[in-house]
């Protein structure tokens, strides 16, 4: 028997077995959770669910405020945050030097993607609700968002950016194109697919956060719909956080309906990024 | 024409470059400007170790030592089963399982890290709050407890795929060295891989406890919100985060309460900073290799 424990071929069979276990571990309730939102959630899941306003105190009816407001929200993150995200990762892979300023701008990213996300809302409570008066709106919180979700798109777009190949810019140099021709015509489409994977993935970030909307722009009850940026708007993840907490009384199908909608979406957005990834990655040819 | 257009385009990819330091710049700016107003009121000492928070009462006691407390012991509890698990599942995603189950594991793990955290905070009030009410047969479920295996498995990926990395990062000869040497996959693992990945496997440790030192929502809605000083897992605790999103809807702009969440918000940023620091730090030293 202690033979037996000092052979290292069945030590490794026990570790093996261990590790596998704590992999399960971790792996099953992600199933489980996935399994009841959507066993659960289905139930409530209609035209109506989708299209109508919260009715009786939100008791009843459906989330289309809800869904309207997150699509503006993650609009307004992306026309903000993408722009600067894709030039931030075209500087960092194409101009700069390894030199302290680089240092330090990664040094920047990193610790934006490590600020905890009610602080982002405090930031941007006293920046752009107050300071800019921009007051609590769909602008304040798209921005808010926008910052937040900066360090996912330029981490991707770099990433995207430097494994274009360095023959593709020594040829389009050689043939006398400037800098922003090679950069624009030579690197860009290449790194399109990554740019796009990052784009998706800071979308679904976008949709799903809480805290930072809290005091930006999101609105308790609001059967309307906004009518421009400077609105209040509810938000999916929002609405669920009153609907579970804040009203009594409120049927859980709907609290798993809500929730659905709102893991369907962003599920959706990843397996976007999944296949345009495994997409580029078959057809790519260098 | 185009020289001119090159200089504004060139100058907008430097402008947004350095972008993300001046985000980081207004982010401290604003916390500090709205935060250190609540010094004008309370002493930097009381504010951090006063043990009594009761913002609204009259005159208000400031004092976040039960919150500070709140956070640790939730994140204390969430590093010590996460850590474990994480690095468990990652060797065995990395090293050991096959390709087609390594590419599903790889999906589900992706897949935790998509759930938003409100989701994830929803499905624990509903399944793990009762189910810690009933298994250690406590008057409640919103417990420190309930936060610490929550966030434990909202830092899993973090820990996973930043030490799979690590993993993936350790040259293929080591590996194919220690096997000829005669040794097992696993003394490999043990003795080769995992020393020479451990700069990296810090690294996911430190962002992991990150991810739960800041986050709020699933948090807020388990832990029970009772900011005492806790003395056990098993009763309510509230976090720092928890308490700025609970309360900052309620209290008056420019009130002492304002400025004294802002506060909080000073030491929240302070600590991921200084975590996230560690963690780059860490992965940047310079690599022992041949």
């Amino acid at each position: 028997m202690i033979r037996l424990f000092k052979d290292p071929k069945f030590q490794e069979k026990v570790v093996f077995l261990f590790l596998f276990l704590a992999t399960l571990i971790i792996i099953v309730p992600v199933v489980l959770v996935i399994a009841l939102i959507v066993a659960r959630g289905s139930s409530v899941l209609s035209w109506e669910f989708l299209t109508a306003m919260p009715r009786m105190g939100m008791r009843a009816g459906g989330i289309f405020p809800a869904i309207v407001g997150t699509s503006y929200l993650v609009a307004g993150t992306l026309i903000f945050a993408l722009p600067i995200g894709i030039f931030s990762a075209i500087y960092l892979s194409e101009y700069s030097r390894r030199n302290a300023l680089t240092r330090l701008i990664e040094l920047a990213i990193v610790n934006l993607a490590g600020v905890p996300s009610v602080v982002y809302g405090l930031f941007g409570l006293g920046l752009f609700v107050l300071f800019l008066k921009f007051g609590a709106s769909i602008l304040a919180g798209s921005l808010t968002l926008g910052v937040m979700v900066l360090p996912v798109i330029v981490t991707a777009s770099r990433e995207a950016l430097q494994s274009v190949p360095k023959t593709f810019r020594e040829v389009s140099y050689s043939l006398g194109a400037t800098r922003w021709q090679t950069i624009r015509h030579a690197v860009l489409p290449h790194a399109l697919p990554g740019i796009l994977t990052g784009a998706v993935l800071s979308l679904s970030r976008a949709a799903g956060e809480t805290a930072p909307i809290l005091f930006t722009v999101a609105a308790f009850y609001l059967p309307r719909l906004p009518k421009s940026v400077f609105d209040q708007a509810m938000a999916l993840p929002y609405h669920l956080y009153v609907l579970s907490t804040q009203v009594p009384n409120v049927k859980l199908e709907l609290q798993y309906g809500t929730a659905l909608v709102l893991v369907g979406l962003v599920v959706i957005a990843n397996l976007v990024a999944a296949v345009i990834r495994g997409y580029f990655r078959v057809k790519k040819q260098w | 024409m185009r020289k001119y257009y090159e200089f504004v385009v060139e100058g907008l990819i430097f402008a947004s470059g350095i972008a993300s330091i001046i985000f980081v710049l207004l982010i401290f700016i604003f916390l500090l400007k709205e935060g250190l107003m609540v010094f004008r009121d309370v002493g930097l000492f009381d504010f951090l170790f006063g043990k009594f928070w009761y913002p609204i009462s009259e005159p208000p006691r400031l004092g976040i030592l039960p919150l500070i407390l709140g956070s640790l012991w939730v994140t204390v509890g969430a590093t010590i089963i996460s850590v474990p698990l994480g690095i468990a599942c990652a060797i065995f995603i990395g090293e050991i399982a096959p390709g087609w189950l390594r590419e599903i594991l790889k999906a589900g793990v992706e897949l935790l890290a998509a759930i938003p955290s409100i989701v994830l905070g929803f499905i624990g009030l509903v399944t793990l709050v009762p189910l810690v009410k009933k298994f250690f047969g406590l008057p409640t479920g919103l417990t420190a407890i309930a936060g610490s295996i929550m966030l434990a498995f909202m830092a899993m990926p973090t820990i996973v795929s930043i030490m799979e990395d690590a993993l993936n990062a350790v040259p293929k000869g080591y590996r194919e060295g220690s096997i000829a040497m005669g040794a097992t996959k696993w003394q490999t693992i043990h003795r080769i891989v995992l020393p020479s990945a451990s700069s990296g496997i810090i690294a996911a440790v430190m962002l992991g406890i990150g991810r739960v030192i800041g986050e709020t929502m699933a948090v807020m809605m388990i832990t029970g919100n009772a900011a005492v000083i806790p003395h056990t897992f098993f009763q309510p605790v509230r976090t720092m985060t928890a308490t700025i999103a609970a309360e900052m809807g309620e209290t008056v702009q420019g009130s002492e309460h304002y400025f004294a969440l802002f506060a909080i918000g000073i030491v929240l940023f302070a600590i991921t900073f200084l975590v996230n620091l560690l963690a780059d730090l860490s992965l940047h030293r310079k690599p022992v290799r041949a």
